[in-house]
């Protein structure tokens, strides 16, 4: 297939490392990755804080960066976020429309049908859970909000995992509690985060787990700042960035990996 | 901002009245306004957060209604079927609330009740005060109502002259140490037993003076107390959980017999309901006595479910009132956006499941709607500004949970929106700053060749990183390196990567 990446602007500008497993993942797998430079940014920022008027021009250059999904031009469009693809699945329409873009708003719903979250895209479009990754680590595993109830990924990210040769797979208590990120809400609302915060580092302490791993570098960013300053030595690392290790191309749990190409 | 929510005047100021004398029992005083008081909610929470005791209450109790909910929510085969069973009748009654308001008011009225209309609480508290002062009485006893603790009904009825004695037992507490219910279902979650024992004690004239904080005991106490207002009591007031157009009944749920005792004994009864507790026919009950108990309390049936429609002859109160309270409702019905917020049935599930509530409580919402609904619906109803839609991560698990389908994190991010436009019409320093950031940050992410520039931007903060991690970063990076490290960011973009990876290819 050939698969049109958004990086998402967080892990653009911060966790390279992720989209860049992504491709060398989607290319071990026989397919063909594109990366349309015109992106930068879904435009949930400025939606879930309230800037629907900012928002617009942010949502339109996501939206004719990744138009040519709709036409064919690529089979689908990969996000290596929970959170971006549920604003692009479920509040791109909604900010054109508010601002009479009734045409370009068509275009983002055209888009949005065929942009996944990584683990929809492997199980569900390629039917793929076994990607030939080896990780040897002790490994937990945090479900973000967005992908867990918005997306509604279920177990397809575990099912990824437990099929990674040599990785151990421990569960996290109260794994569906909120991390206390929520974008803007950690500034606005920082004392109440970082209560969120700590409850999630203790149970991720207490599951003994070397990696915490999740789909989305923005809640891993949260909770992996957390485990920094407890001084936990447990390592966040985005779902890509253990599938695209193999025995050939190990990833080593670093604070900054930089993935083989 | 909005006039309708004005109390009489005795009470001034927005916190709470300064001669409710907080301290010694830790009540939070009765407000002037029950739907704005106290700090911002930032600061609350903040205050909240540094009480260990009380976060360790609210989640023992919030994860126990959890959990005994999810059980008896997975138990029900249609349970997803009845949920868009109660939207769908919730969305019909509001799209056709004067036909269906004016239909009650007729079946009322032909069995023997009498309707008033109340456009805001101070016309609602007006009505209720001259019923009771009717009945020549100086004491009612109330069955927990929402609506009554909306329009501070309790209070205007003291500056009359009039005791509201609370019945459930959790409200009596409430009501006996001065203080602010802290959520919708067990107003007292924020009490923990040794503090009612000494709540009774001080406050309740007849209670034992030897009496111990065994919940039992503390029960029974209240039982005795409670048992001679029931007796003596010649008007009851309550709430109400469902109103039936088609029969002109009403239905109050409720778990300890108090409202069985308030509804039955009484001569005379008032009930003040919101007009938005509809439902169009005594068959819809079916789906909503199945979803509120399981959603709330999280058994499978509710104790006690009252039911009355009119007057009956030689059984019960032979004198009965229904207001019909607006308070900002029709205001909310007109907005397409936030208008499901009035499908809420009050049961509180959202609160229970709600990361922020579980650990900041109900009194930091500074509304006598906590939690995630409080945050869509004390909004609306003001029209004034707030910083409660911003109280959420939104994290989605209250929509997950409402039993009528409110998309509660969707409203919330309409709410902010409308939160900004507010803040632009009068904009204070933190809207200010705000205002330029997103402006910034929004011409920086609608183009690639400025974004990718833009993107290399925080590289500069590797200068002062130290192994990896930036500790400390100033004003208002500062909010984020209060509590969490900051991981040193890369010396090339993923823009960048392609691009050289493109021109070695």
């Amino acid at each position: 297939m050939r698969i049109a990446l958004a990086a998402t602007c967080i892990a653009d500008a911060m966790f390279p490392q992720a989209p860049k497993a992504v491709v060398t993942l989607l290319e071990r797998l026989g397919h063909e990755v594109v990366f349309p430079a015109a992106q930068a940014c879904c435009g949930q920022m400025h939606v879930n804080t309230g800037y629907l008027a900012d928002a617009v021009p942010v949502v339109r250059n996501h939206v004719r960066t990744f138009a040519p999904v709709a036409d064919g031009e690529w089979d689908a469009v990969v996000v290596p976020s929970g959170s971006c693809t549920g604003s692009i699945r479920h509040q791109q329409k909604m900010v054109l429309e508010r601002a009479g873009l009734g045409a370009e708003a068509r275009t983002a719903t055209a888009v949005s049908e065929r942009t996944y979250e990584l683990s929809e895209l492997l199980v569900d479009v390629l039917g793929v859970t076994d990607v030939g990754a080896w990780f040897p680590h002790r490994v937990t595993y945090h479900p973000t909000c967005h992908s867990l109830r918005m997306l509604g990924v279920g177990d397809k990210p575990e099912r990824l995992l437990r099929a990674v040769e040599g990785l151990e797979l421990v569960p996290l208590e109260q794994a569906e509690g909120c991390c206390g990120f929520g974008g803007t809400f950690s500034l606005k609302n920082a004392d109440t985060s970082a209560a969120m915060l700590d409850d999630k580092v203790a149970n991720v302490v207490g599951t003994g787990a070397e990696v915490l791993t999740a789909g989305d570098w923005s809640c891993l960013m949260h909770i992996g700042g957390g485990l920094s300053r407890g001084g936990t030595g447990v390592r966040p690392m985005h779902l890509a960035e253990i599938l695209v290790s193999t025995r050939e191309a190990p990833v080593v749990p670093a604070d900054r990996q930089e993935v083989a190409r | 901002m909005s006039t309708f929510l004005g109390m009489p005047a005795t009470r001034t100021g927005r916190g709470p009245s300064p001669d409710a004398a907080p301290g010694t029992l830790g009540g939070v005083g009765r407000p002037e306004d029950p739907l704005h008081w106290g700090a911002s909610f930032p600061d609350a929470a903040k205050a909240a957060l540094e009480n260990d005791q009380l976060r360790r209450n609210l989640g023992n109790a919030t994860a126990t209604i959890r959990s005994k909910r999810a059980r008896v929510v997975g138990e029900v085969p249609d349970w997803e079927a009845l949920r868009d069973a109660g939207s769908a009748i919730k969305g019909d009654v509001l799209a056709r609330l004067p036909e269906l308001l004016e239909e009650l008011e007729r079946n009322v009225t032909a069995r023997g009740g009498v309707v008033h209309w109340a456009r805001d609480a101070a016309e609602a508290n007006r009505i209720v005060a001259d019923l009771v002062r009717a009945k020549e009485t100086d004491e009612v006893v109330k069955v927990k109502s929402m609506a009554t603790q909306e329009i501070g009904l309790n209070e205007a009825l003291a500056e009359e002259g009039i005791a509201a004695v609370e019945t459930d037992l959790a409200e009596l507490i409430v009501q006996l140490a001065d203080d602010m219910p802290s959520h919708i279902l067990v107003p007292a979650i924020h009490r923990n037993r040794t503090e009612i024992r000494d709540i009774f004690l001080e406050r309740m004239g007849d209670a034992p003076p030897d009496l111990t904080d065994v919940p039992r005991e503390l029960a029974m106490a209240a039982r005795a107390h409670l048992r001679r207002k029931f007796l003596s009591a010649k008007v009851a007031i309550s709430g109400a959980n469902f109103a039936v157009a088609d029969t002109g009944t009403l239905a109050v749920v409720e778990s300890e017999g108090n409202g069985r005792m308030c509804l039955t004994l009484p001569e005379t009864l008032i009930t003040v309901m919101g007009i938005e507790k509809l439902v169009p026919t005594y068959r819809d009950l079916e789906v909503f006595l199945q979803l509120l108990p399981r959603s709330s309390t999280g058994e499978r049936m509710n104790p006690y479910t009252s039911m009355w429609t009119g007057v009956t002859p030689g059984d019960g109160p032979q004198e009965f009132h229904l207001v019909l309270l607006d308070n900002g409702r029709t205001k909310v019905l007109a907005d397409e956006a936030g208008r499901s917020a009035l499908h809420c049935i009050r049961c509180s599930a959202c609160l229970n499941v709600c990361p922020v509530y579980e650990r900041v409580g109900g009194h930091a919402y500074g509304s006598v709607y906590p939690g995630p609904i409080g945050a869509i619906l004390t909004p609306q109803l003001t029209g004034e500004k707030s910083d409660l839609p911003y109280a959420s991560t939104l994290c989605g698990a209250c929509y997950e949970v409402c039993p009528v389908k409110i998309d509660i994190p969707s409203i919330l991010v309409e709410l902010r929106a409308r939160e900004v436009e507010l803040g632009g019409a009068s904009p204070d320093a933190a809207d200010r700053v705000w205002k330029a950031a997103m402006k910034a940050a929004s011409f920086a992410m609608a183009d690639g060749a400025r974004f990718r520039r833009a993107a290399r931007v925080p590289r500069a903060l590797r200068a002062i990183s130290r192994h990896g991690v930036i500790k400390r970063l100033p004003f208002p990076g500062s909010l984020w390196t209060r509590s969490r490290d900051l991981p040193e960011p890369p010396k090339q973009t993923f823009h960048d990567w392609w691009a050289e990876r493109e021109d070695e290819r």
